[in-house]
């Protein structure tokens, strides 16, 4: 046991002479939740957009009014032909462009039917989305409010509610997200690299001409680790109370229990690699490739894996980020419990347990 | 005997590293594996510390097998790898204080041991050590290395890279721990070094050449060698190449070590060819054979 | 036989801050002269060699490496010297004509010059069954020997070699030293940076620095006369010793 504490007291010396790697611990986290809560996101907020306004009468005006009134839209010019269009989408800082027809007002009164034709720039696919369903949804209020007085012989009235995130905010979304990355990097990446520096220096050497058993060399690299991925773990959540005002809705105590569990199967998977890297590079490039690329992309974290060709849904599958974030969002924003996400739950420990096995498996007691 | 070492081979992928080797190294000897980069010294090394397995061959290190008992073994033994395997980070006592937990002692238990060479580092306990010079690193290691009163110690090129003082004092220590009773086997490529060893084996090419002390093993070298030297070096070594009776031409520093090849050999001819060449201020004079006479000699 | 100084250095100092590195050294090297420049772990001689080559400026003195000033020509020194290290010589993932062709390419030689020169550098070393294998694959000595080749490729008036046979065999050893030898012979400047004294004694001058100031400056034969010992590492420890 002292053995064991003596070799925990060295690799917290380590950690804490290296300002490199104690700023990846603590710098990174905050760093990342406050870019993903303040920068990046997926609303839209005044998109410059342009108007081809063919009949220039009451009724258009009042709805390029009602658009440009909304903090969504500004309108940034009048186009007066059809062929501006296309050179004031190549200008660039234009999203949208509205087309009204030739004599709108008269066509809706006396046809009860008028056309605008909303054209969206789909470089970014997104905000071209998002900018046609907001305007969209402006017409259909406009002409719910112009027609209050008549009775229609029957309307199908959609009324949606959006729930657990109702202002639709994406900080929520990514906050799981977040913490899911930096467990991962802070778990996987630094002990891979903390024991192939080990084996780059020739100390793993020394190490195993010792009566220091292999496997306490390996809890040994893994214990602070699961202390600082713990207190990242903590912090983030912190940040996402205090200042992006996310709730907690379900059990902390749940929260931490699957926090502790995810630490441990990254740890593992760090572990892994560190089996099968010689050098520390190789240890950070493997671990970046194969664990963060995946995390970023696959996990359901930026793009949801429903929208995914099928291929790509089967290997998120195997991602342990993706059952990780469908848990924190269940408890953070559903507040559901262990009864609903006992599946992924076991899904974890599963993996937890694979990535153990194989990695004690894998670990050489000797240098071949 | 504290070190047995019976037929082993080891090969890695398409190149073979040892070959058929074998020696013993007595207790309390100081034992030097001497030869040049690549030659197998350090898979010799790791394999007598468990690090590696032989492919054919048996070893027994403190009368253990390095096969079988390797905990064992690991218990038993100090082992300097070849780069000086320090934390950088970590301090001069920090380092220490390190490998005495992992070896389950203290460093004030086995002081005495470690006293000669660490009060040297002491006055630098509190410096990390990546920043102490080659030398002290050496020191600092070796230290690390002992704390656990080994029965055998592995020293893989200590001196490489060292600077001449350093190495003439870490010989010193090692004379002094071996009159401890510690079994040492040191490994080099500097053949000036093997005459500071009880006995020495000479290995090249995952092959040994040779094993007694270096006294014999200079007094076995079959030819008569002579320091020749002139005022044009380049010159000279060209000359003597051309020289027909010629059995080896080396350059030795400021002279050049030849030997004829027969063995009624007059200096005066040889004096006479390279008059005739045009070469001034020619010296022949007989000289000693040195081991490393004899390491080119074996490995021809 | 009175021959010019390819290197002359007069008072050359070099200061970290407080720490004076290199201390007021004054030496000159003869052209096919085989220069020794030895000192221990620290005492300066990396400090004045990357003066020498051109990439690092002096705090003070003088200093002329190849008939250019390191103060005012570091770029054409650079052009007019060769450099070789024990530490990085070569790329062991390219292969010997790769290597070669790279490092031609670099001091501007022509395609059609490289060509011509690597050839001749493969014939003469007796590498043409390994011209096209990776150099990583090839035995220390013979890479030494290839490092020591190439860097002589563009002709350089001095050679600067940083412990260049360290831990090589001994019979490789002197073949490289054979070569050297021959180098020097026809008028390249050998410039031997080292703490093993036994290559010292191949030179023919050497200094020796301690602590940044340069205590001893003669052939090896007079040092060692000079000191009453038998060899340059005796000469050494006595000097480093006090």
């Amino acid at each position: 046991m002292k053995r064991f504490i003596g070799f925990i007291t060295k690799e917290f010396y380590h950690i804490f002479r290296d300002t490199r790697s104690l700023f990846i611990l603590f710098g990174m986290p905050i760093a990342q939740v406050m870019l993903f809560g303040f920068a990046i996101t997926n609303e839209i907020n005044n998109v410059n957009i342009a108007v081809l306004d063919k009949s220039k009468d009451a009724t258009t005006q009042e709805i390029i009014n009602k658009i440009t009134a909304s903090t969504y839209f500004s309108n940034k010019q009048f186009i007066t032909n059809e062929a501006e269009i296309e050179s004031a989408f190549k200008k660039g800082n234009i999203k949208a462009v509205l087309v009204f027809e030739k004599d709108f007002s008269e066509k809706l009164i006396k046809e009860n039917k008028a056309t605008v034709q909303i054209i969206t720039d789909a470089t970014d696919p997104n905000t071209a989305n998002t900018v046609n369903n907001y305007v969209s949804s402006i017409l259909q209020k406009y002409q719910q409010e112009t027609n209050k007085n008549i009775k229609p012989i029957y309307q199908i009235v959609p009324q949606s509610r959006m729930i657990y995130n109702p202002e639709l905010k994406s900080v929520f979304m990514f906050v799981p997200g977040v913490m899911t990355i930096i467990l991962m990097l802070v778990s996987a990446m630094m002990t891979s690299i903390s024991i192939t520096r080990e084996k780059e220096l020739g100390t793993m050497e020394i190490l195993l001409v010792s009566p220091i058993k292999p496997f306490q060399v390996i809890i040994g690299k893994v214990v602070p680790y699961i202390f600082l991925s713990i207190i990242n773990a903590i912090v983030i959540v912190l940040l996402s109370i205090f200042i992006f005002k996310m709730p907690v809705q379900g059990s902390l105590f749940l929260l931490a229990a699957q926090s502790i569990l995810f630490i441990i199967n990254a740890l593992s998977l760090g572990i892994l690699i560190s089996t099968i890297s010689e050098t520390q590079q190789t240890a950070m490039m493997v671990s970046l490739m194969g664990l963060m690329l995946p995390v970023i992309l696959l996990s359901g974290f930026i793009f949801p894996i429903s929208s995914m060709p099928v291929p790509l849904q089967i290997i998120s599958h195997v991602i342990p980020a993706k059952w990780f974030i469908i848990i924190l969002k269940g408890i953070m924003l559903k507040g559901v419990g262990i009864t609903i996400l006992w599946k992924e739950t076991l899904i974890l420990v599963a993996m937890t347990v694979f990535f153990i096995v194989l990695s004690i498996k894998k670990y050489k007691i000797r240098l071949e | 005997m504290s070190i047995l070492i019976k037929h082993i081979s080891k090969s890695f992928k398409d190149v073979t590293a040892l070959k058929d080797i074998s020696f013993n190294v007595n207790e309390g000897e100081l034992f030097g594996l001497i030869g040049p980069d690549g030659a197998g010294k350090t898979t010799l090394f790791r394999i007598l510390t468990t690090l590696l397995i032989a492919d054919e061959g048996t070893a027994f290190v403190a009368n253990y097998d390095v096969v079988k008992n390797y905990k064992d073994i690991r218990n038993h033994v100090g082992y300097m790898p070849g780069r000086f395997s320090l934390y950088q980070d970590l301090t001069v006592e920090e380092n220490l204080t390190f490998f005495a937990t992992i070896f389950g002692t203290t460093i004030e238990e086995n002081y005495d041991l470690i006293k000669d060479i660490y009060v040297q580092i002491e006055p630098f306990k509190n410096r990390r050590a990546g920043d102490l010079s080659g030398g002290m690193k050496q020191k600092l290691a070796l230290s690390c290395a002992l704390i656990h009163k080994p029965k055998v110690l592995f020293l893989d090129e200590p001196t490489t890279g060292v600077d001449p003082v350093s190495r003439k004092e870490f010989w010193e220590m090692l004379k002094r721990l071996q009159q401890k009773g510690i079994t040492i086997l040191v490994s080099t490529p500097y053949m000036d070094e093997a005459a500071l060893c009880d006995r020495i084996a000479l290995i090249q090419d995952g092959q040994i050449l040779q094993i007694d002390t270096p006294k014999e093993i200079v007094k076995h070298y079959p030819k008569t060698i002579y320091d020749i030297a002139a005022s044009n070096m380049y010159e000279l070594i060209l000359s003597l190449n051309e020289y027909q009776y010629n059995h080896s031409v080396y350059p030795f520093g400021e002279f050049v070590h030849y030997t004829d090849k027969r063995d009624d050999f007059n200096p005066e001819d040889l004096l006479k060819f390279l008059k005739n060449k045009g070469l001034k201020n020619i010296i022949i004079q007989l000289t000693k054979a040195t081991i490393e006479d004899t390491f080119m000699e074996l490995a021809r | 036989m009175k021959q010019k100084n390819v290197i002359q250095v007069k008072n050359l100092t070099k200061k970290f801050g407080d720490f004076t590195a290199v201390n007021n050294i004054t030496f000159e090297v003869k052209q096919g002269e085989i220069f020794g420049f030895l000192g221990a772990n620290g005492a300066g001689k990396t400090t004045a060699m990357k003066m020498l080559i051109g990439i690092s400026k002096p705090t003070s003195g003088e200093a002329n490496v190849a008939d250019f000033d390191v103060f005012t020509n570091p770029e054409d020194i650079k052009k007019n010297i060769g450099y070789m290290s024990q530490k990085f010589a070569l790329y062991d993932d390219l292969t010997v004509k790769e290597n070669i062709t790279f490092f031609g390419g670099i001091y501007g030689l022509s395609k059609s010059i490289i060509k011509q020169k690597s050839e001749v550098l493969i014939n003469e070393l007796g590498l043409q069954e390994v011209a096209n294998e990776l150099v990583g694959s090839l035995p220390l000595g013979w890479k030494q020997k290839i490092a020591f080749s190439v860097a002589l490729l563009h002709n350089p008036k001095v050679v600067f070699l940083d412990e260049p046979t360290g831990g090589v065999d001994p019979i490789t050893r002197r073949q490289f030293w054979e070569m050297i030898y021959k180098n020097a012979h026809n008028g390249t400047t050998i410039f031997v940076t080292t703490h093993y004294m036994d290559e010292a004694e191949y030179c023919d001058r050497v200094s020796i620095m301690v602590d940044g100031k340069i205590e001893a400056l003669d052939t090896p034969k007079n040092l060692k006369k000079q000191f009453n010992v038998e060899n340059m590492n005796d000469v050494f420890l006595k000097l480093a010793r006090g």
